[in-house]
């Protein structure tokens, strides 16, 4: 047993069990941050912000909520909305951050894309990224099934039957999967039990293992310049604050954040509200009937451009399709074939490609609400092809590019 | 400058992507149906046969019953306009009148699908040359003549032969604008507009009147009463539903599941929003609209005035909260550029 | 031995793994849920009815004369369900690409499905992809003038074994 002496104080008798001290030299004040950074790098801490914005709200919604096909819709729609003091706020705090969460991830994918921070050591951070994103995607699936509204009912539907595999007619693990023929009371238990329980763990879990697979590479800066951090942080401590390249976690650090921060919470509640409707499908306030399908089925806006990868092919070529869209992204630092790991607009060719694969997963995700009939169907299916076309390239045009020397 | 410009890309991708898949793509998902103010001429009804004459012969199909059609039509709104012109004599009207409580009477039930609605408040209710309209000829004013060919005539048809001179009918139309227009609340305006046939549950509105306060058996648990009313309402909506094919829509959150443009433009002509729709052109006037409305939205959107008072709170909060983080920020990096 | 011990935990987690399955699978008063009994005299020419059978919507459509005559043309008989002297279409109302409720045009005699504009004709061949077949056939057995889905008749065993439908 340890060796434990008689505590001057509070803090010291903390610190004798915790060390305390060390925790804090290691999290935040020795925790090293490039200097040379804006105002994208807050992205993380908006991201943090905005999941703990959706635990809360989603505790109190839990409170209410009944999963049960025949109480759930009206449990959040009378219940939550009419009877429970600031159950509406509650809602529209969950909805509107369910969407928003997305557009900070995109955000949050696209600056490191563009400044190349998932290369040279790096990977990990970015695996561990797209991780997130994938069960952030199945968190906000099965969290859209819990109103029981005609799009969480279709949408339940047609997603769960891609589980088919097209010609390999797996009903039964589609049978398996929601527990019925169809979409019914235990399909709505388990995509509950999924919502609540078993995927906050998993992304909590995931959100720890992004932090840990930063520590080492650090963080990336705005010209990918490669910082001894080692020496900096000595010339940080050694009080030349103004000549080092990092500055620390906290306070110097999350100072920004908080700003950055402060402005988003603007922006949020702004949205909560006075336009929450972007984030609450109307179709969704029809409670759900599965003899009437709706005139247009769309997946919330987040997931349009991956569904609009299916929509254009035949069955089973669009599952291949989609199938791709799915994976590659993780697979984003083992294609990136170049030695630099430097912004885009100093990588050539490649500047161009971040470009055009932004502009293309845009135009995919407007097709993909559009209604597949005639100019669109076939913009669409041509803005499919050049997504693939343009991840058959990136190896190609990453292994032309020069190494950029400063 | 960098960070402006950073964040200016951000903003413009961010807003071009809201505008592709909000307003853009709802233009092209749902045809526009212009509003026309509350204002029954026909016009809605004119150009629906129309269109269906353009499509037809789009189609090469036989466009001769549709001819038919439009000049009927075309013909029965001209003479709407010219007996909303006739002075009509209330007084003479009473009389009229008389006839029409035959059906529309206080406790009507149900009569060949439909419960004819109290007249209480018609005049205030419904627009004057709506009710010429309804009078002369009700599928033709409701818009679904489409519902009744030779076979079959509509529940109020016999009104057609009972009063039938321009004169007649100005006078009853002049009787139930000036005796029957007085003040209601908006949910009078509900029940006697849409409840005989729409439901609010969050309002505990049924088709055959609110849901009564009954008490059950204390030792059994049982309440009779109320399963008596259950069954009374389930007669009314099975009935109901024969009529018109399905039972119309409980109309508890209407108001978030469709656009304030829909439920205007559909309630002033069905058919242009949902074409064969069984449901009736009312006839709301623009002031009796808003009452309805404001009905739904207490039954569906309850908490709109405190939202509207909690957000200007809210937002100057946190632009004190912004001020403060900016003003730490500049402190703390003072000694870091 | 920590290899051995590793075994005896792995069988222990698979079994585990077993049982966490088996608790997924759709319960017995789900899967028994569902035997329904049609009377076939009681349907019109070229009117759509929808059944409902496991939760499912079934179209049912008696075929006018035309509409036989159509069949004959196409080479499609072999889809209807002949009970009696008429012929029926008995099909699961659900669109084969993902699932959606085809809608039916009298008029046209045809299904469209609004989802993805798949078109199907009046014995619910698919005539305008993206569906990849024709609207699948509950299993049945015609008994006299009834119907009974959920049950497997010879008649619909040789409709699977010729192709003509897909086990539902």
């Amino acid at each position: 047993m340890a060796h434990f002496e008689k505590a001057t104080s509070l803090h010291d008798w903390l610190n004798q069990r915790l060390a305390i001290d060390t925790l804090r030299r290691v999290l935040a004040t020795e925790y090293w941050i490039p200097k040379n950074i804006n105002f994208l790098w807050a992205m993380g801490m908006v991201l943090a912000i905005t999941f703990g914005m959706l635990l809360i709200s989603g505790i109190f919604l839990l409170m209410y909520y009944q999963p049960n096909v025949d109480l759930a819709f009206d449990s959040v729609n009378y219940t939550i909305m009419k009877e429970v003091e600031f159950g509406w706020l509650w809602r529209h705090v969950h909805g509107v951050a369910a969407s928003v969460v997305f557009l900070i991830i995109y955000i949050h994918m696209f600056t490191g894309i563009y400044y190349g921070s998932y290369k040279k050591g790096r990977e990990l951070i970015w695996i561990s990224g797209m991780l997130l994103f994938v069960t952030f995607s199945a968190e906000a699936f099965s969290g859209y099934m819990l109103p029981w509204g005609q799009m969480s009912y279709w949408a339940g539907m047609v997603i769960t039957n891609l589980f088919s595999l097209g010609d390999l007619h797996l009903n039964g693990l589609v049978e398996w999967i929601r527990g019925d023929y169809v979409p019914g009371q235990a399909f709505l238990n388990r995509f509950f039990m999924l919502h609540v329980l078993l995927l906050p763990l998993v992304i909590i879990a995931l959100i720890g293992l992004h932090f840990g697979t930063l520590r080492i590479p650090h963080v990336n800066n705005q010209e990918g310049e490669e910082i001894d951090f080692d020496e900096e942080a000595a010339k940080y401590k050694a009080g030349k604050k103004k000549e080092a390249k990092v500055i620390a976690f906290a306070n110097d650090f999350l100072a920004k954040d908080m700003f950055v921060v402060s402005i988003f919470l603007i922006f949020f509640f702004y949205l909560v509200f006075y336009h929450y409707e972007f984030a609450m499908d109307p179709v969704n306030f029809d409670p759900a009937d599965p003899l009437k399908t709706p005139e247009h089925i769309y997946p919330e806006w987040y997931f349009l451009w991956s569904y609009e990868i299916l929509r254009p092919f035949s069955t089973n070529v669009g599952l291949i399709a989609f199938g791709f869209a799915q994976v590659i992204f993780f697979l984003l630092p083992f294609l990136d074939r170049s030695p630099n790991a430097k912004p885009a607009h100093k990588r050539g060719l490649f500047f161009y490609w971040f470009w055009a694969l932004v502009i293309d997963m845009i135009v995919l995700t407007a097709m993909g609400k559009l209604p597949p009939e005639g100019i669109f169907s076939t913009i669409g299916l041509y803005a499919a092809l050049t997504f693939i076309g343009l991840w058959i390239i990136l190896p190609i045009i990453t292994k032309m590019e020069k190494e950029v020397k400063e | 400058m960098r960070e402006l410009k950073i964040l200016a890309i951000v903003v413009t991708f961010t807003l071009i992507t809201y505008y592709l898949v909000e307003p853009f793509a709802h233009s092209q998902m749902h045809k526009h149906v212009e509003f026309r103010n509350f204002q029954y001429d026909g016009k809605s009804d004119i150009e629906e046969v129309e269109h269906k004459i353009k499509v037809a012969k789009a189609n090469n199909e036989p466009t001769k019953e549709l001819e038919k059609k439009l000049e009927e039509k075309k013909k029965f709104w001209s003479e709407v306009d010219k007996i909303s012109k006739i002075k009509g004599d209330p007084v003479a009207g009473e009389g009229t009148y008389a006839m029409c409580q035959g059906c529309h009477f206080d406790g009507a039930t149900n009569m060949g699908g439909v419960t004819p609605p109290s007249l209480e408040h018609a005049g205030a209710l419904y627009d004057k040359k709506y009710l010429i309209a309804l009078v002369k000829d009700p599928a033709m004013a409701m818009n679904v003549d489409h519902k009744y060919k030779d076979d079959s005539m509509h529940p109020m048809g016999a009104i057609m032969s009972m009063v039938s001179s321009d004169q007649d009918i100005a006078n009853v139309v002049a009787y139930l604008k000036e005796k029957k227009a007085g003040k209601m609340d908006a949910t009078e305006a509900f029940v006697e507009a849409c409840g005989r046939c729409h439901a609010d549950r969050y309002m505990k509105w049924t088709q055959v009147g609110f849901v009564p306060k009954t008490k059950e058996n204390i030792k059994t648990g049982q309440d009779i009463e109320a399963l008596k009313f259950k069954q009374k309402v389930a007669e009314e909506q099975n009935a109901l539903a024969d009529y018109l094919g399905k039972l119309p829509p409980d109309l508890s959150i209407i108001v978030r599941a469709r656009s304030e443009h829909f439920l205007k433009t559909f309630v002033e002509d069905p058919q242009t929003q949902l074409p064969g729709t069984a449901m009736p052109r009312v006839g709301l006037t623009k002031e009796s609209y808003e009452k309805v409305n404001e009905f739904l939205e207490d039954s569906g959107d309850a908490k709109r005035h405190e939202r509207a008072e909690l957000g200007p709170i809210v937002l100057v909060y946190l632009l004190i909260f912004a001020l403060f983080a900016y003003l730490w920020k500049r402190e703390v990096w003072r000694d870091l550029h | 031995m920590g290899k051995a011990f590793g075994a005896v935990a792995s069988v222990g987690a698979v079994a585990t793994l077993y049982a966490m399955k088996k608790t997924w699978d759709p319960l017995p008063s789900v899967k028994a849920a569902g035997f329904t009994t049609l009377d076939m005299s009681a349907y019109e020419d070229n009117k759509l009815v929808t059944e409902k059978w496991r939760g499912k919507p079934i179209f049912v459509l008696k075929q006018s004369p035309e509409m036989v005559e159509y069949a004959k043309k196409k080479d499609e008989l072999k889809r209807l369900i002949k009970v009696g002297n008429d012929y029926f279409m008995i099909v699961v109302g659900l669109c084969t690409h993902l699932g959606c409720i085809p809608g039916y045009r009298p008029e046209r005699k045809d299904f469209l499905c609004a989802c993805h504009g798949g078109q199907y004709d009046s014995t619910a061949e698919v005539t305008k992809a993206p569906p990849p077949r024709g609207l699948d056939i509950p299993p049945f057995k015609v008994d006299g003038m009834k119907v009974v889905l959920g049950e497997e008749g010879p008649e619909y065993k040789k409709m699977l074994q010729d192709g003509i439908t897909l086990p539902v």
